[in-house]
């Protein structure tokens, strides 16, 4: 059973449910492609989030009243809405040395070593939940607690875009060159983000990604690849 | 086919181009962006024949100087800044004329705090994922991705209209101006706060801090706090206008140029009516706020619609 709250005269906040989990979220995707099927005039832009969607909704158009029955009427078709096929991206990161210049303080803060936390950041398939914080960015869900790691104390100015990185439970990539408290272990080459590109976004809220450890010279000459515009990620539906 | 001109001989303080945001990549984490003050840009836009989405130019405290290498239309709306042709005072809501090497001079805002500047035609830098705003923070959109510095060209776009005949509605320009509270309305964690918070955030002043921009506004005045002293919630989408309540206490009130998402406690979102009069505030300004219904809400929304819409057909 959802709920709906207003926030502000012009957004109405679906909640999906209490719970940050694999189902909630689905329920999340499952509303918001109803509800991009119905594609109401007024309705401007809808936001999924981990288990929640804001609705954006023009109100000189639609009222909220209107856009709350657009809402209940989209949650009794959630069966017949078709949800695109999931993708399993495969994200080749550099562990090693500067590229990874945090995972030796993460290993001793977690008392593992340096092979076990790649090993087991490298072992599962995490769920892209949403994405905010900066474009392109996704908060990523399924990393194993073992090597929860907290923030750095003191934030680093500048960390790369493409840095792989800890903060407490979470794993993510940065999408931008951004300052940044995150514990780095890894950096990848892949574009999350790319303004002029007719796609400018790699991920979707949905996808899962599983990172590969590959080794300095690899990732530089996938870096090449990627340059020269000859690079395929590789990317299975599932 | 001429191609139209300017250039910037003086900068101002913050000068960007801006259009009316970049919508539909909020789900991708992409932010909306746009003019602080979206009305004052549609209205220098219509005085001009200008289409709704054409870009201009978002000055901030300060104006810029500005040299027109062709003739062409102009307008300014929102923050008054002392504008002058070649030293001739002009009024903002007005198609202006500038000829060939005239020159606009601005200077600080004596009532507001952002003027757009409008030219026939919008300014024509290419769109970036279908807007020609300046995202600062991502260094994407507008000019080079950056605001304007001494000695930038900007190219004016192809006129598709003519400037108004009639003047604009004195209460649509001043509207901006007014000093009553910020009208707003309860957000979705409302809940965790106490009574005697969301009293203090009704009866108290605020501050704008000097440690506020495009992204969002500081406000300094009495502390609020949650119920439970929860630091966050579940990052969740934040409306333009939503006040969040931070671990310090101290609201943050979220503008043009916010994340997509946010992780504060959302104790109230300020009614869309009023965000062109908060991107009118100057740091060091205070501010109060009173509740509205979303009936009424939405009502003031579709009354000054009609208003707007009547100007644009009566012209």
């Amino acid at each position: 059973m959802i709920t709906l709250f207003p926030a502000g005269d012009s957004a109405m906040l679906i909640k999906a449910g209490n719970d940050i989990s694999p189902e909630t979220n689905y329920l999340v995707r499952q509303l918001l492609f109803a509800l991009l099927k119905s594609s109401t005039p007024g309705i401007i832009e809808i936001v999924p989030a981990y288990n929640e969607l804001m609705v954006y909704y023009d109100p000189t158009v639609i009222n909220y009243k209107e856009v709350s029955g657009t809402i209940h009427d989209a949650e009794k078709q959630l069966s017949d809405v078709e949800i695109p096929a999931g993708r399993l991206l495969k994200i080749p990161v550099c562990y090693e040395d500067e590229y990874g210049p945090d995972l030796p303080f993460v290993a001793s803060a977690v008392n593992l070593s340096i092979d076990e936390i790649v090993k087991s950041h490298t072992s599962q398939n995490y769920l892209v939940y949403m994405l905010g914080f900066a474009p392109g960015f996704p908060y990523l869900g399924g990393m194993d607690k073992r090597i929860a790691c907290e923030r750095k104390e003191t934030p680093r100015i500048r960390i790369p875009a493409g840095s792989v990185g800890i903060a407490g439970e979470q794993t993510g990539i940065y999408s931008l060159d951004s300052p940044g408290g995150w514990q780095i272990i890894g950096w990848t080459p892949i574009p999350l983000f790319s303004p002029l590109a007719k796609n400018p976004f790699l991920l979707q809220q949905g996808d899962r990604i599983k990172f590969v450890a590959v080794s300095k010279d690899e990732i530089l000459s996938v870096k090449n690849k990627i340059e020269t515009g000859n690079y395929q990620l590789h990317i299975e539906m599932i | 086919m001429t191609v139209r001109k300017v250039k910037i001989l003086k900068s101002g303080m913050l000068t960007s181009v801006q259009d009316s945001g970049r919508i539909g990549f909020q789900s991708s984490g992409m932010p909306v962006g746009g003019a602080m003050d979206n009305l004052s840009l549609r209205l220098a836009n219509i005085v001009l024949g200008n289409t709704a989405d054409a870009a201009c130019l978002e000055v901030t405290l300060a104006g810029p100087e500005i040299l027109f290498e062709k003739q062409t239309h102009f307008c300014i709306c929102g923050a008054e800044m002392q504008a002058k042709l070649n030293d001739t005072p002009i009024e903002n809501g007005k198609a202006i004329w500038a000829k060939k090497n005239d020159i606009l001079k601005m200077s600080f805002a004596s009532k507001g705090c952002r003027a757009y500047i409008a030219f026939s035609g919008g300014i024509n830098v290419k769109p970036i994922m279908g807007s020609r705003s300046t995202f600062l923070a991502g260094k994407i959109g507008g000019f080079k991705g950056r605001q304007l510095k001494t000695g930038d060209v900007l190219t004016l776009g192809q006129i598709t209209g003519k400037p108004m005949q009639k003047n604009l509605h004195d209460d649509l320009l001043n509207s901006i101006f007014s000093n009553k509270p910020i009208k707003i309305l309860p957000g979705p964690e409302i809940k965790s706060f106490a009574s005697d918070a969301i009293k203090k955030l009704l009866s108290g002043t605020f501050t704008l801090s000097p440690d506020s921009n495009r992204m969002g506004y500081r406000l300094t005045g009495e502390k609020i706090s949650t119920k439970t002293n929860k630091k966050g919630i579940v990052s969740s989408p934040v409306p333009m206008g939503c006040i969040q309540i931070p671990p310090d206490g101290q609201p943050l009130l979220l503008m043009a140029d916010r994340q997509t998402t946010g992780g504060y406690p959302r104790i109230a979102v300020a009614a869309t009516i009023d965000l062109p009069r908060l991107a009118q505030i100057k740091p060091g300004d205070q501010l109060c706020f009173e509740e509205i219904s979303l009936d009424e809400a939405q009502k003031f929304l579709q009354e000054r619609e009609k208003i707007i819409r009547e100007m644009i057909r009566n012209q």
